[in-house]
Order: structure tokens, then C-alpha cells, then sequence
């Protein structure tokens, strides 16, 4: 299907428009730029990087990888942040703080690191009952001891009534990566597999949901969950196989969901992502209440899944290997790696078309994490 | 999922395809009128599935892209004023006026909100008894009964401080105007399913009489626009020009009595209305009737008519009328994206560039300009 492709001009002219490095317009922020789609990421590209470049940043991982220590053998060390202002506070499934946790538990996990340790920063709106404040720490620490982390740091701030809604909470983490991996967006090659671990949209529909906005109710719940233990059962299950490096890319679908982060990997990696719909896990509540949302499950956040690129021969034994984890029982294949075209994700329609799944251009959906 | 999935399935979808094939002995030149039936085809890539003889022109009906420029600008304007809570349909918040965007304005610190029906509008305006709730009324007839309805009940409870941007526009008019044009060359006509659940199928039925052509209203899942194809092609094989009803599950003959009376109780037609890319169109808008003008953002506001001519590179009124192809825009796809829409086309995801661009950019680009 490739000849096809680079057949024509004007396919080409507008995917060199489409790659074209990014540049910020407009004179203000809007909430498009806090999407995760592609107004973000001219955000971060066309103004960020412009003023904070430096190698490390400008891989634009989810986390930094780095050296520390003398001698033959450093410590490779990961680092990441993250902020949460979710709404509401509390959702079926989990909380802001227990997101935060696990959210920054699994931006370290991605890289292959060991999640240690935690800071904290919350910035809290004047009037925030301390009850509720108790509960949300009570849940930090349960989601803390459950990953394996301590948080070591924190800060806190006040703000008027009326600056911050109810409490926005950051936090950053540092793990140390102890196997040998090269994990990167960069990495995923043509005969790849794309493996999911589980049903995708649960996160962001519950959020929807929550809201109260459309008085639905369901039994959907947060997925939110630290997956630094099923990812080193994939590592560890490619080491014994063949070796760990069969694991090329992993990632979490956080903001922006499964097909903006495809995306990113088709960019990076400058491969084409193709996947079925039909193998897509969706649970039936998701997908109901996405067709009432007018959402696209593909585009909805998850906040306990990820996605790995990993080589064919591997596939199946990883996926085998998933299943065993709690957090990896529906682990699923969902699509290949193709040479051509590059920078494109396709998706086999399961009604017989083919179409492009394209990174959104801002999110319908603010504050969902 | 349970009466969703009994119209996605692809083996259904496939003997379909191959019976239309079969019966279309002509090139035909169909138009989709509805934007809703636009991002159907596309998602699923229901062109995949068609004999090469077949093209689907993509029609003017989906109302955030004809809604012209200098209306935009107008509802940016009121949403700006600082007694005003404004309150819109989600698709219209990134639209480009001549300037910016309700996301924009609502950046530079105008409260623009969300909501899902024009009834949480009035919600907002009860609770907000200080403040001026404007309340974007956009849409074809599918939306105006709620619309009209949402402004009975704030005249029932006499409150005072909502009102509606009306902007409703009406098929019957669009469908006329696009018919009459001269540069338009059809075969037939998928019809609008929503709009028809409120008006019937009675009002296309000129369609056949005055212009010979058939037209056939049309769910929204894959299935049935594919049965709709089957059901045109079947038409003109057998020399037949009829208004028929695939969407019988939802739409009646003489549609929603109930609906209709709230539209005609509340707004009344406008002499003209402007649709962009096919300017100025007779009886095509709605207003609401004077006995409701204490509810007319336009009357409150008073506002100006404001007329803003498209940007010169923009084709849209070509593309809306099926005369040229999205890909044909010059710039489609690199100055025209989703993210930098110039053209009202590429807005929304049922604009017709929108759709070919993230949905169909990969095959139909492709195949069709290496065809050329």
C-alpha cells in the first residue's frame, strides 16, 4: 500500500506542512494548549524548547534518563513531573492525590526505572476542608506504600478564594533504572507489534461522567493504577526470551489517550503505527457513554495503561506474560509497525475502510488529570 | 453495543457494497447533504467500500461551517461584554471569526461555557440572576425545537436575563438554493436523518417533482448510509425519482407535530439569511418572533449585522456546493489544518476538509490525485 502513497505530491506536500517543526501562534494561552494534543505540543516545541533546550529535554520523553556516579558502572537514574488539577477531586476508581502517585509512579515506569522516591507540591484554594484534605493524604499514602515509593519532599501553598479550585497537587519522582533498556518513543521499528494492557477510555469517560454535567450513571471506574511491577514482568519476561531490548518503546496513554500517544511514537520513530479496530479493547459502558459524549474512545485519557512497542517474536510471550499481572489481565495485541508512511497512524475500520488516526487538535476535554 | 453494532457490521457492509456495485451501470455524482452522514463516511471509510463510479460530494449541512463570519464576530462581541455569561454548543468554541475564537475571547477573560443543551443555559441563567446568559442557537431544524423550546419555558417563568443568539437555519431553503445553482450537477441526494425526524420527509418531496432527482433520508451509522446508496442507485437504474425513507426506525412521514409547533410558536423565518460559502439564501434563517424579543440577544444586545467577505485562499462555498473537491483548495492541508482553520470547512469534524484531513487524508488524497 505504500506505493500509493509516496505516489502523490499532494500527499506529500501536506504531510511536510504537518511536520513541520512547530511554531506557537496566537498571543494568548487557551485550554487547547493544555490538551495533550497538537496545540500542546506546538506549546512545548515552539516556545518551551525554544527557551529551555537542552539534549536531555529535547527528547521530549515523559521522563529524563541520566547518568550520575563515577567509574565503570553509573547509576541511570529517571526523572519526571507532573501536575494534577483534575475535577472533580474525587472520582468511582480514585482521587487527585492517588493520581498523583500513580501517575508519576508510571512516567518513571516507562522508562524501565525502579520508582523510588516522591515529592510533593499542593496548591491549595483558601476555604478547602481539612477533611477532605485528610482524606486525600490518607489516599496518597495507601497509593505511596502500594508502588513502592515514599514521598521525601513536599511543599505547600495557600491561594485566595477563588485562584485555585479546591487544590491542585504536583508532583515529581526519581527511580533508577537497574536493567539495561533502551526505551524510547524513537525506538519502534517496522515489524513491530503495538501491545495495549488493557481496555482503553475508562479514566477519562469516569471523569466525564463524574462531572454530573449529563446525569449518567455507570459502573465504569478510574483505572488509575501504578504499573512499575507489570513493567518489569514484560522486561523481565523479554530478558528470559530473548533479550530485553525485544522491549522497545513503552508509554502511558495518559491525556490525549491511546492515539495521541501513537502518534508521537509514528513521529518519533518515523514509522507508520497501523492497528484494527476490531482488536481494540473497549468495555461496552465506555463505548456507550462515548457515543452519548460524542467522544472518541481512542482519544480518551487512561491513567492505568500502556502501551508497548515491542519486536514480532516477542509479542505473544509478553502478552502471555501480562495477562498473570493484575494490571495486565486483558492485555491484547492491537496492531502493527509498518515502514510507510511515516508519521501516519491507520486504522483497519472493523466495518472494512481504512483511516487515519490523527492527534487532535485541542481537547474537548480540560483538566481531566 | 446493543442497536449500535447491528449497524457497523462489516461482512453486512461488504454484500452491500457488492450489490451496489453491481446495479450501478453510470457514473453517478451523489451528495450527502448532512455533515453528520460527511463524518460517518469518513470515519469508517465507507468509500473504501464503493465502485469507483461513485462519488460522494459533501454537502452544505453542518451548521458551525456555514455559519458566517460577521455572525461570529457578533457572538464574540456579546460574549465579550462583561455582564455576559455566553453559553454555546462545544464545536463552536474554536471556530475562527474574522479575528479570533469564542476559546480565544474566552482566554482573554469572557466567560464562555460549554453545555450540552440549550436548557442547561437556562440553568446557568437562573443561578446567575445578576448576569446576562447568551445562549448560541445554532443548528438546523434538529436543534431549533429545543432551542425554541428553552425560550417558552424562560418566557413561562418570566426570566429575565436569558437570551438567544439565534443563528438556525433551515434544509428545505439550502437544499432549493444548491438545486437552482447552476454549477451543481447531481444525481441524487442522501438526506438528512435529524432534521428529518423533526420536519418528516414530506418538505424534500419537491425534490423529485420540480428537479427529477431522488432523495433518500438516511440514518447516521455506516449500514445505513450505505443502504441509502443501494436505495439511490436502485432508483436511478430503474428510472425512478421518488423521496424514500431509509431511516424508518426513526423518521415519520409528517415527522415531529409537537417539534414543529414549538419552532413555529418561537421563531419566524427571516427574509434572508447569509450561509457561508453559498451567501445569501430567501427564508433560509430563523429569528425569533417579536412576541419573544425580550429574548433576542440581538434586540437586548442590539446588535449590528456585521457582513465579512471570506478570506480570498478559502473555497469553501466551491466545496460546500460539491463543485470542487477539499483537496482541490490550494491551501488544504498546509495554510487550511484543523489547527489553523481558514476555511469554515476545516472547523468541525463534520466539515468536509476536516474530515478528508483526518480521516481520509491517507487513501482518498492518494488514490484520487494519482489519478489525475
Amino acid at each position: 500500500m505504500s506505493n500509493g502513497f509516496t505516489a502523490s505530491p499532494l500527499f506529500e506536500r501536506v504531510e511536510r506542512a504537518r511536520r513541520r517543526k512547530h511554531q506557537l501562534r496566537g498571543e494568548q494561552i487557551t485550554l487547547a494548549h493544555g490538551s495533550g494534543g497538537k496545540a500542546m505540543h506546538e506549546l512545548i516545541e515552539g516556545l518551551f524548547l525554544e527557551y529551555l533546550r537542552n539534549p536531555m529535554l529535547e527528547l521530549l520523553e515523559d521522563q529524563a534518563v541520566f547518568e550520575i556516579g563515577n567509574g565503570s558502572q553509573p547509576s541511570r537514574l529517571a526523572f519526571t513531573t507532573d501536575s494534577y488539577v483534575v475535577h472533580p477531586i474525587f472520582f468511582p476508581g480514585g482521587d487527585i492525590a492517588r493520581l498523583a502517585i500513580n501517575g508519576t509512579v508510571n512516567d518513571l515506569a516507562m522508562s524501565g526505572a525502579r520508582p523510588l522516591y516522591i515529592s510533593a507540591g499542593f496548591i491549595i484554594e483558601e476555604g478547602f476542608e481539612i477533611k477532605a484534605l485528610k482524606r486525600l493524604l490518607a489516599s496518597m499514602q495507601d497509593a505511596a506504600a502500594a508502588a513502592g515509593v515514599e514521598v521525601i519532599t513536599g511543599d505547600t501553598k495557600v491561594v485566595d478564594k477563588g485562584k485555585a479550585d479546591k487544590i491542585f497537587i504536583n508532583t515529581s519522582g526519581i527511580g533508577v533504572i537497574e536493567l539495561p533498556v533502551r526505551l524510547s518513543a524513537a525506538n519502534a521499528k517496522p515489524g513491530d507489534k503495538v501491545v495495549v494492557s488493557g481496555p482503553l477510555g475508562d479514566h477519562g469517560t469516569t471523569i466525564m461522567i463524574s462531572r454530573g454535567d449529563l446525569e449518567l450513571e455507570t459502573e465504569i471506574e478510574s483505572d488509575t493504577a501504578p504499573l512499575h511491577l507489570l513493567v518489569r514482568n514484560m522486561l523481565d519476561a523479554a530478558a528470559d526470551h530473548s533479550t530485553v531490548n525485544a522491549v522497545h518503546c513503552l508509554r502511558d496513554p495518559t491525556r490525549g489517550g491511546l492515539a495521541t500517544t501513537l502518534n508521537e511514537i509514528a513521529m518519533s520513530s518515523e514509522v507508520c503505527i497501523e492497528i484494527y479496530e476490531d482488536r481494540l479493547p473497549i468495555r461496552e459502558e465506555v463505548h456507550g457513554a462515548c457515543e452519548i459524549l460524542g467522544l472518541d474512545p481512542l482519544y480518551v485519557a487512561n491513567e492505568g495503561k500502556l502501551v508497548a512497542i515491542v519486536s514480532a517474536d516477542v509479542a505473544e510471550v509478553l502478552v502471555e506474560r501480562m495477562k498473570q499481572d493484575r494490571y495486565g489481565a486483558e492485555a491484547c495485541i492491537i496492531g502493527e509497525v509498518k515502514s510507510e508512511p511515516q508519521g501516519i497512524v491507520s486504522m483497519v475500520t472493523s466495518f472494512g475502510g481504512t483511516r487515519i488516526v490523527d492527534m487532535l487538535s485541542g481537547e474537548q476535554l480540560p483538566r481531566i488529570c | 453495543m446493543k442497536f449500535i453494532d447491528e449497524y457497523r457490521q462489516g461482512d453486512i457492509a461488504r454484500k452491500l457494497a457488492e450489490r451496489i456495485t453491481v446495479e450501478t451501470n453510470q457514473p453517478l455524482k451523489l451528495m450527502e447533504v448532512c455533515g453528520g452522514h460527511t463524518h460517518t463516511i469518513f470515519k469508517y471509510g465507507i468509500e473504501d467500500l464503493l465502485p469507483r463510479n461513485i462519488e460522494l460530494i459533501h454537502g452544505p449541512g453542518c451548521p458551525v461551517c456555514v455559519m458566517p463570519l460577521g455572525r461570529l464576530d457578533v457572538a464574540i462581541s456579546i460574549a465579550q461584554r462583561a455582564e455576559v455569561i455566553f453559553t454555546t454548543f462545544g464545536d463552536a468554541m474554536r471556530v475562527p471569526g474574522s479575528k479570533i475564537s469564542l476559546l480565544v475571547a474566552k482566554a482573554g477573560g469572557a466567560d464562555v461555557r460549554m453545555v450540552y443543551s440549550p436548557l442547561d443555559a437556562l440553568n446557568i441563567a437562573r443561578k446567575n440572576p445578576d448576569k446576562e446568559v447568551v445562549f448560541l442557537g445554532l443548528g438546523f431544524e434538529t436543534t431549533a425545537p429545543s432551542t425554541a423550546l428553552t425560550v417558552l419555558q424562560a418566557a413561562k417563568e418570566n426570566v429575565k436575563n436569558f437570551s438567544v443568539f439565534c443563528n438556525h437555519i433551515m434544509i428545505v431553503p439550502a437544499l432549493k438554493a444548491l438545486l437552482d445553482s447552476p454549477d451543481l450537477k447531481l444525481d441524487g441526494f442522501v438526506g438528512p436523518g435529524h432534521v428529518s425526524t423533526v420536519i418528516g420527509t414530506r418538505p424534500y418531496e419537491f425534490v423529485p417533482r420540480e428537479y427529477g432527482k431522488p432523495l433518500v433520508v438516511s440514518g447516521f451509522e455506516p449500514l445505513d448510509i450505505l443502504q441509502s446508496i443501494y436505495m439511490l442507485v436502485r432508483q436511478i437504474t430503474e428510472g425512478r425519482a421518488e423521496v424514500e425513507n431509509q431511516y424508518v426506525r426513526v423518521v415519520p412521514r409528517e415527522g415531529n407535530p409537537r417539534a414543529l409547533e414549538a419552532i413555529n410558536e418561537a421563531f419566524e423565518p427571516r427574509d434572508y439569511f447569509e450561509w457561508r460559502g453559498l451567501g445569501s439564501i430567501a427564508h433560509s434563517g430563523l429569528k425569533l418572533r417579536k412576541k419573544y424579543a425580550a429574548f433576542d440577544a440581538e434586540i437586548k444586545f442590539m446588535v449590528a449585522a456585521v457582513r465579512i467577505a471570506d478570506p480570498k485562499a478559502c473555497q469553501c462555498g466551491e466545496i460546500l456546493k460539491g463543485v470542487k473537491k477539499p483537496w482541490e483548495c490550494k491551501v488544504f492541508g498546509t495554510a487550511c489544518t484543523p489547527e489553523t482553520p481558514i476555511g469554515s470547512c476545516m472547523v468541525s469534524s463534520e466539515g468536509a476538509c476536516a474530515a478528508y484531513y483526518n480521516f481520509g487524508r491517507l487513501s482518498k488524497i492518494a488514490e484520487r490525485s494519482s489519478r489525475l
